[in-house]
């Protein structure tokens, strides 16, 4: 299990604006969503972790060693980032080369390469879509090429970005098996999302950013239940608990399991 | 008037044999705000792309049938006329953004400099649009520099400079925050409520049910029903087409608490408030 330790950590694109404004947080095993509003400095602390991007103050540190200290190929082999515009990641002209690519670039050796693409194009449910060109296939398809093009090599740490959009009912369902499956399996999986049922139904902790400041930090249902803190982030409850809480209950539900089970008693 | 009227609609995208249409036919009155759902490859951003005269226009394939806005068949009429008639908000926004503009502001002019629109009402229609989905502040900034909220928002003020009477939003909202997806969904109810026809292909089953008049029910490439959110998220067979209804219509169903006015079972939070208040004796 990773832990990523933030520090004071900043980071601006231009002079006058701070994107992230001194956040000081630590990640465990619990998998974690970061909500916000656009804008919030959310993807931009992915492209930081990512050493995408280096912090103009402050430091990233991941299992005690400063990211700075790192190069892009050394965080690469830790940390997977699914990106949020599928087309910003992938490029080559076969499903299967694409998946096989990462793998490949962090030293792992053809045969492992190709099984784990193998094994992640599964879980994905794209087996047999192998030599098919990705950019034949629509948007919903091509981010979960994306995605199992990250399970493929296999890092310690995986961060998803928006990875519910454009995704029907059968793949929001597959991934969150993804998320358990990988949160089984000891990885550190974050997500950033603007989907509060996804998180509500699967993330253990919510971390809530606003103009680049952390301003909650706790256990999903306690965090959705912090309304001021929702309205100041341009965030919403998850549905299962706006009828909850709209009811009057004192109780507070994320999933319908829970408030079905709740109005039964 | 602009009304559509879709007649036993085919089509088969190049180098496939499968249709991806399929023999679909239904009208939608102007002025409706019409939700599109079904699985991902189930027909929807096809239909979208048909009645935006894209298919066949853009993408080839074979083409049977026909689409009438009003009493334009838009097989026949050239993409650059008909997109004064009908605009489309593709699903990916960094697929909408020219690239070959510097700003925001010419990025939403660029259709209306295709259209003839004289300068003095461009420039009241671009200002409306930006202020109508808030991006005013972004004017000079560099489209491709914007987030991916700020450019699905640049998107749809795009089309609706344009002021179409037909707009079809192919998940407009995925990458805005809560508040930020509300803020669009009303301008684009404010917009239906003027009289234009408004097409929405959506994921949140909840926005669908929360904003549309009726419900188109796709699935390979078939029209398998098109009716009141109500009736097609009571539909006892929803997962046969991959489709979940919205949180609330679950928790009814679950519960076996239906409206005593339709029979249906609620679909919004405000319906199932209510079925739940009565149930529990108010």
């Amino acid at each position: 299990m990773a832990i990523i330790e933030l520090k004071d950590l900043h980071f601006s694109y231009t002079a006058e604006e701070e994107v992230i404004n001194g956040m000081n947080f630590i990640i465990d095993d619990r998998s974690t969503a970061i909500i916000g509003q656009n804008g919030a400095g959310k993807t931009t602390f992915a492209k930081l972790l990512k050493g995408l991007l280096k912090p103009t103050k402050g430091e990233i540190l991941l299992n005690g060693r400063s990211t700075k200290d790192m190069t892009v190929a050394m965080l690469a082999k830790k940390v997977g980032m699914v990106f949020q515009n599928p087309n910003d990641q992938i490029f080559k002209y076969q499903v299967l080369d694409e998946v096989m690519f990462g793998p490949l670039q962090i030293g792992m050796d053809k045969a492992a390469a190709r099984r784990n693409a193998e094994e992640a194009l599964e879980s994905v449910a794209l087996s047999g879509l192998e030599t098919t060109n990705p950019y034949d296939l629509g948007l919903s398809v091509r981010k979960l090429v994306a995605v199992a093009s990250i399970l493929a090599m296999d890092t310690e740490i995986i961060l998803f970005d928006e990875p519910t959009i454009a995704q029907d009912y059968a793949g929001k369902e597959r991934l969150k098996e993804i998320v358990r499956k990988l949160r089984s399996q000891g990885k550190t999986v974050i997500t950033i999302t603007h989907d509060m049922n996804f998180v509500a139904d699967v993330f253990e902790r919510t971390i809530v950013f606003a103009s680049g400041k952390k301003i909650a930090d706790d256990d999903t249902k306690s965090v959705f239940l912090k309304k001021d803190i929702l309205e100041r982030a341009y965030l919403e409850q998850p549905d299962v608990m706006k009828i909850s809480t709209e009811l009057g209950w004192q109780e507070s539900f994320l999933t319908i399991d829970e408030f079905v089970g709740a109005i039964k008693r | 008037m602009a009304g559509i009227i879709i007649e036993h609609l085919k089509y088969k995208y190049p180098g496939t044999d499968r249709l991806a249409l399929n023999d679909i036919s239904l009208s939608i009155e102007e002025g409706e705000f019409v939700g599109i759902i079904g699985r991902n490859e189930s027909g929807k951003s096809s239909l979208c792309q048909a009645v935006a005269g894209l298919i066949p226009s853009f993408y080839k394939g074979a083409y049977g049938g026909k689409v009438l806005i009003g009493d334009l068949e838009v097989k026949k009429v050239p993409v650059d006329e008909l997109c004064e008639t009908v605009g489309i908000v593709f699903q990916n926004p960094f697929n909408q953004v020219t690239g070959a503009k510097a700003t925001v502001y010419e990025e939403i002019a660029f259709g209306l400099e295709n259209m003839g629109i004289p300068k003095d009402e461009m420039i009241s229609r671009i200002d409306g649009a930006m202020e109508l989905l808030d991006i005013s502040r972004y004017r000079d900034r560099y489209p491709f520099d914007l987030s991916g909220g700020q450019m699905q928002r640049m998107a749809i003020a795009g089309v609706i400079a344009m002021q179409p009477r037909v707009i079809i939003l192919d998940e407009p909202t995925s990458q805005l925050d809560p508040q930020g997806r509300d803020e669009v969904f009303q301008a684009v109810q404010n917009l239906c409520s003027q009289g234009i026809t408004i097409i929405l292909v959506e994921h949140n089953m909840e926005k669908i049910a929360q904003y549309s008049n009726r419900v188109i029910l796709l699935d390979d490439g078939r029209l398998i029903d098109f009716d009141s959110p109500q009736r097609i998220f009571s539909r006892g067979d929803l997962d046969q087409y991959g489709v979940e209804a919205p949180v609330y219509t679950q928790i009814c169903k679950r519960l076996g608490h239906k409206m005593e006015d339709t029979g249906c079972y609620p679909v919004t939070l405000e319906e199932a408030k209510t079925v739940l208040r009565q149930r529990k004796g108010g």
